[in-house]
């Protein structure tokens, strides 16, 4: 039986005109509070922001262009709760008009070209079922394919249940393009916003090359109920917000949203994206400084190498049981 | 409220009995069958970095006289074992003494067998300042690229991101009353039916049984058990994990080293199911009113291009819904 408290709607005033910052539980003016970006002008308290307004944060205007927007989630359990799920999935569309809880696509932040997926917490709590694994996984793909920087900022309270363990799965799924940016050469950087736990802190969201954090943002693998719970330990002061995660190691940078975008834009200035392979070759390109001192090394002492492998190496398997070499063995003698 | 759509009681029964075959307490663990299906076995400790967790057990082995890595989560049998062993419960320590083992597998070119045994990673605060999400994903993104054949059998339970962890391979192989779940049934009841009774419920509705998961193409194919049950015969059931084994490294062997991350990678990426419809590029968001519309094509002043947020406002008022 759920309790319902008589103080907790307030919603009889004009409600659209004020909102009440939880922190410091001063009344905000909407308007004042959208100037500001959604922080509370009093404490710094970081509202949590829609896929809309992320984007109109952090990239140039007019330069975002949704793709695959019409991947949707299916029910592939049958799964019924309280609610069945496809209800469920219905009512997040309904809400934030959105089609998952997530979307991705390319745009430009200070006129670089990245490829950026952003969640949103308001549909089904930002859970990653099979579309957004998808979506995410595409997102990481295309970063691949064009050569161009990679960011998710993450809004998540993990892996979707309904959707059993292939939301489970989503967690390998957008985690196994990431080796190859690594092999490629694209950076990756993620933003971390509140809340992210669970699942995606457990996969993508942290393994970023640099990874931002927003300020007091609740960032854990589990909720801070379960670990008091498991333990009955006294939980230390601030566990599991962003600065916490600075503090132990595992966060970069906590960047206030209004520095946000200048933070990201000035990461990708620093940290372009490698120049493909041919161009390592190219002396004369941006080979400067010991990196290309080294390519040329590394390429005479490949060929030597290979060279030797060429003259000593016997057939693998040495009983004469291995096809592929036997034509090397009847030309030797 | 009754509603149709919940599990058939034979369901929910049949997936529960399923669930306490996993968890029971003399169901063979992996240390119990390393010796049963490998020679030559030998225990390696520590992830250099911070201590040995004994949740993860592993090291190299014979496998049919044929050298190969293995890792397995460790349970315990009674109270006194499980409290040494974390009840098979990993902290950051252990995914990174994993880490070590895989690493060196790759240097030396052997195979790596791994066994899920666990209800899920350690969610203490002392895990979670070491870096408990950081560890599990780490250890993914490793599985994900690691240039040797992988295979993974789940034993008992596969316990959410503590069992994915030490479970992404190029074949997925369960013993038949294993179970595999994104979060525990007590867990999924507690959130989504608000109390932990619903458990055997939110255990037929997440689908988690061996049967389940071959149909939802996580899992590549099923070990039969002995019996009642693995607990009734650890030799047999080792017998029958080792023949599925040694078939699935064929299998995988056959693919080449070349192909062998094509297919991983293939294989994780056809894992899920969604719809899709052919939207086109949406680039920039409609206008959402008329006078905004013809404003817009007028040039009238005071009209803006609109913006992303008028098209997915935020609103004050949030819900807030969990995930695992």
């Amino acid at each position: 039986m759920p309790v319902k408290f008589p103080f907790s709607r307030r919603r009889n005033a004009p409600a659209d005109a004020w909102t009440k910052c939880p922190d410091c539980e001063q009344q905000v003016f909407n308007r004042q509070l959208a100037r500001n970006l959604r922080v509370c002008p009093t404490c710094g308290h970081h509202f949590r922001l829609s896929v809309g307004e992320r984007i109109d944060l952090l990239l140039d205007e007019g330069s975002f262009e949704e793709r695959d927007a019409g991947l949707a989630s299916l029910d592939p359990l049958g799964f019924q709760d309280t609610k069945p799920y496809t209800v469920r999935l219905e009512a997040a569309r309904i809400k934030t008009g959105l089609n998952e809880a997530g979307i991705w696509g390319i745009g430009r932040i200070d006129g670089h070209r990245v490829a950026i997926g952003i969640l949103d917490f308001r549909f089904m709590g930002g859970s990653m079922g099979s579309a957004l694994g998808e979506k995410l996984a595409r997102c990481f793909e295309t970063a691949l394919v064009e050569r161009i920087p990679a960011i998710v900022v993450t809004a998540s309270g993990g892996a979707r249940m309904q959707e059993g363990t292939l939301s489970l799965l989503q967690l390998a799924k957008t985690t196994a393009p990431l080796p190859r940016l690594d092999a490629a050469g694209i950076p990756f950087i993620v933003l971390l916003t509140d809340p992210t736990t669970g699942g995606v802190l457990a996969s993508f969201a942290s393994l970023g090359d640099v990874i931002l954090a927003e300020p007091k943002a609740l960032i854990g693998f589990a909720g801070a109920r379960v670990a008091s719970g498991t333990t009955g330990a006294e939980l230390p002061e601030g566990f599991q917000r962003a600065e916490f995660l600075l503090e132990h190691g595992f966060v970069d940078e906590v960047v206030p949203r209004g520095e946000q975008r200048a933070t990201v834009a000035r990461l990708l200035r620093t940290l372009p994206v490698a120049p493909p392979d041919e161009a390592w070759q190219d002396a004369s390109g941006r080979g400067w400084g010991p990196i290309g001192a080294l390519s040329g090394f590394a390429e005479r002492l490949g060929g030597a190498v290979s060279e030797t492998i060429g003259i000593d190496v016997e057939p693998a398997g040495g009983n004469g049981d291995a096809p592929p070499v036997s034509k090397r063995r009847e030309e030797a003698p | 409220m009754t509603d149709l759509l919940t599990p058939a009681p034979q369901a929910v029964e049949e997936a529960w009995r399923r669930v306490q075959l996993a968890r029971h307490p003399l169901r063979p663990r992996t240390l119990d069958l390393l010796p049963l299906i490998f020679e030559d076995v030998s225990q390696l400790h520590g992830d250099r970095v911070f201590g040995d967790d004994r949740a993860i057990v592993g090291g190299p082995a014979l496998l049919d006289g044929h050298p190969v890595m293995v890792i397995g989560h460790q349970k315990g049998n009674d109270t006194e074992t499980n409290i040494e062993r974390n009840f098979g419960s990993a902290h950051p320590e252990g995914f990174r003494k994993a880490q070590r083992l895989m690493r060196l597998a790759e240097k030396l070119g052997m195979p790596l067998i791994t066994f899920l045994d666990t209800a899920g990673a350690d969610p203490g605060a002392a895990g979670e300042e070491r870096g408990q999400a950081e560890a599990i994903a780490s250890s993914i993104k490793l599985m994900t690229q690691l240039q040797v054949p992988i295979v993974v059998v789940i034993l008992g339970e596969g316990g959410s991101g503590g069992a994915l962890a030490i479970g992404v391979g190029d074949e997925v192989l369960a013993l038949e009353n294993s179970v595999y779940s994104v979060i525990s049934p007590e867990g999924c009841a507690a959130i989504l039916w608000r109390s932990a009774d619903d458990a055997p419920t939110a255990a037929a509705a997440m689908r988690m049984t061996a049967q389940d998961q071959l149909e939802l193409g996580v899992v590549d194919l099923i070990i039969p058990e002995p019996g009642e049950g693995a607990h009734t015969d650890h030799a047999a059931t080792a017998r029958s994990i080792k023949a599925a084994l040694v078939a699935a490294m064929g299998r995988i062997q056959q693919r080449g080293p070349q192909a062998l991350l094509a297919y991983r990678y293939a294989r994780l990426r056809s894992i899920g199911r969604y719809q899709e419809t052919v939207i086109g590029p949406r680039a920039r968001p409609e206008p959402p009113s008329l006078r905004r519309r013809l404003g817009r094509l007028l040039h009238l002043p005071g009209v803006r291009t609109p913006r992303w947020s008028e098209i997915w406002p935020g609103d004050e008022e949030r819900d807030v819904e969990e995930g695992e």
